[in-house]
């Protein structure tokens, strides 16, 4: 099945001012700040906000104290502008068919995969990993998951993203539908079902392993490799 | 190596006049600074990069310094972000960010790319991104470009020490407010809210309504 792009109304579920400032910073680890750079691509109230948040940054370096360089750092700078570029961006294949409709940051990450099929992970879930080494401890990972469809209870420490990119679900905070993010933070245990006719694709993304806690959670941790 | 920054430092009131002054002197180098940026762009003009690189690489040094870079990688940084404002020149748009503001997204993924040896995510230009439609009236047109810089400055600046704290731990020490709560031992919802506090007040020195 494809990927399909439908923009619906404005989301409602956003972003925290705390998340877009964290994000401007440089503060998130990848895999958040992945899910907050493809979510500003959906909603333009969390782009102006990430905009003003950038702009703290902007007035911070304006005000910067600044430091002498090297007396020839403007000639080794050109220097720099002629040599080709030393590690051009990764770019392995283009974005499959099925991913074409992803949010810009998204297909750059999925370009950087080198394996971009749906892997099935348990009945009704399928994922497919955008940060295989795990760098960080956090994890991104997008998933297709048939209508009807529970994802297992989970708790999780720290930081947990999802961003709906077709089809829809509802939890204990909400209904989630394209665009939506849902910002869960620590200690929040939810248990997601898609209410969709279509499949649910979304984003999730933590910034530290998430903790099953349900039986069957524990027994399919491994697999989910959270 | 102590680096003075005072753009967070809301308890130097003496400062205070002093900033008026040099928010005044920044806001023409500012207009300069934003037509150098056009002339590299469009006839790649080295003497305009020249007068890019005298304002911003100290800058972009100080400020990697101050994150906590040591003096060599935030010399091979600053070099690396200004060879970046010179490739990336043409994608320059005044009418949507701030000279600084530009200049500090590069310096921010450039850095997370040497450090993390990974890409931090980002929004191209023609992701659609800002493009949305919005019934918000274009950045430019509440305040002008360049008045922005000024004014967030101003905000920044009087913010109340505990915003003005987070901020700082944000910008400076790389910390998420889920590390910045666990370091001051608050509930992430007490910082959650002051950075939300500090973001009203900036937007509203902006003219911006809360929604």
């Amino acid at each position: 099945m494809t990927y399909h792009s439908v923009k619906t109304s404005p989301p409602n579920h956003h972003a925290s001012d705390a998340l877009l400032l964290s994000y401007a910073a440089g503060a998130l680890p990848s895999g958040v700040a992945l899910a907050v750079a493809a979510h500003t691509t959906l909603c333009a109230d969390c782009a102006h906000r990430a905009a003003v948040a950038e702009d703290i940054g902007g007035s911070l370096l304006d005000r910067a104290e600044p430091a002498a360089l090297c007396p020839d750092a403007l000639a080794r700078t050109f220097g720099r502008i002629e040599a080709p570029e030393a590690t051009p961006p990764p770019r392995m294949h283009d974005v499959p068919p099925h991913l074409a409709g992803l949010p810009g940051p998204l297909r750059a990450a999925v370009n950087a995969l080198p394996d971009t099929r749906w892997r099935l992970l348990a009945p009704g879930i399928r994922q497919i990993d955008l940060n295989p080494g795990a760098r960080g401890g956090g994890s991104s990972r997008l998933f297709r998951i048939s209508p009807g469809t529970t994802l297992p209870h989970h708790g999780h420490a720290g930081i947990e993203l999802t961003l709906i990119l077709q089809g829809s679900f509802t939890d204990e905070v909400g209904r989630f539908q394209v665009g939506d993010l849902a910002e869960l933070e620590d200690d929040v245990v939810h248990q997601p079902i898609v209410d969709s006719a279509e499949d649910c694709i979304c984003l999730i993304a933590t910034e530290a392993p998430l903790r099953f806690s349900s039986l069957l959670g524990r027994l399919m941790q491994p697999l989910f490799g959270l | 190596m102590a680096v003075q920054l005072q753009a967070c430092d809301p308890v130097d009131r003496g400062a205070r006049k002093e900033d008026m002054m040099v928010g005044v002197m920044v806001e023409d180098e500012r207009a300069a600074l934003a037509g150098h940026l056009r002339a590299v762009a469009e006839r790649r003009d080295k003497a305009a990069f020249a007068a890019l690189f005298a304002f911003y690489a100290p800058r972009v040094k100080g400020y990697l310094i101050r994150q906590g870079c040591q003096p060599a990688q935030a010399e091979d940084l600053a070099q690396e972000v200004m060879a970046a404002v010179w490739r990336k020149a043409g994608l320059y748009d005044p009418a949507k960010a701030e000279a600084s503001t530009w200049v500090f997204t590069i310096a921010r993924n450039l850095r997370i790319d040497a450090i993390r040896r990974e890409r931090y995510p980002q929004v191209e230009l023609d992701d659609g991104a800002r493009e949305l439609p919005d019934d918000r009236p274009a950045a430019d047109d509440v305040v002008s470009t360049g008045q922005r810089a000024r004014l967030v400055q101003r905000a920044i600046a009087t913010l109340p020490p505990d915003q003005a704290e987070v901020i700082r731990q944000s910008f400076f020490q790389d910390k998420a407010h889920t590390a910045i709560a666990e370091d001051l031992g608050l509930p992430l919802g007490t910082v959650k809210s002051r950075m939300r506090l500090a973001m009203i007040k900036i937007r509203a020195a902006l003219g911006e309504q809360e929604p």
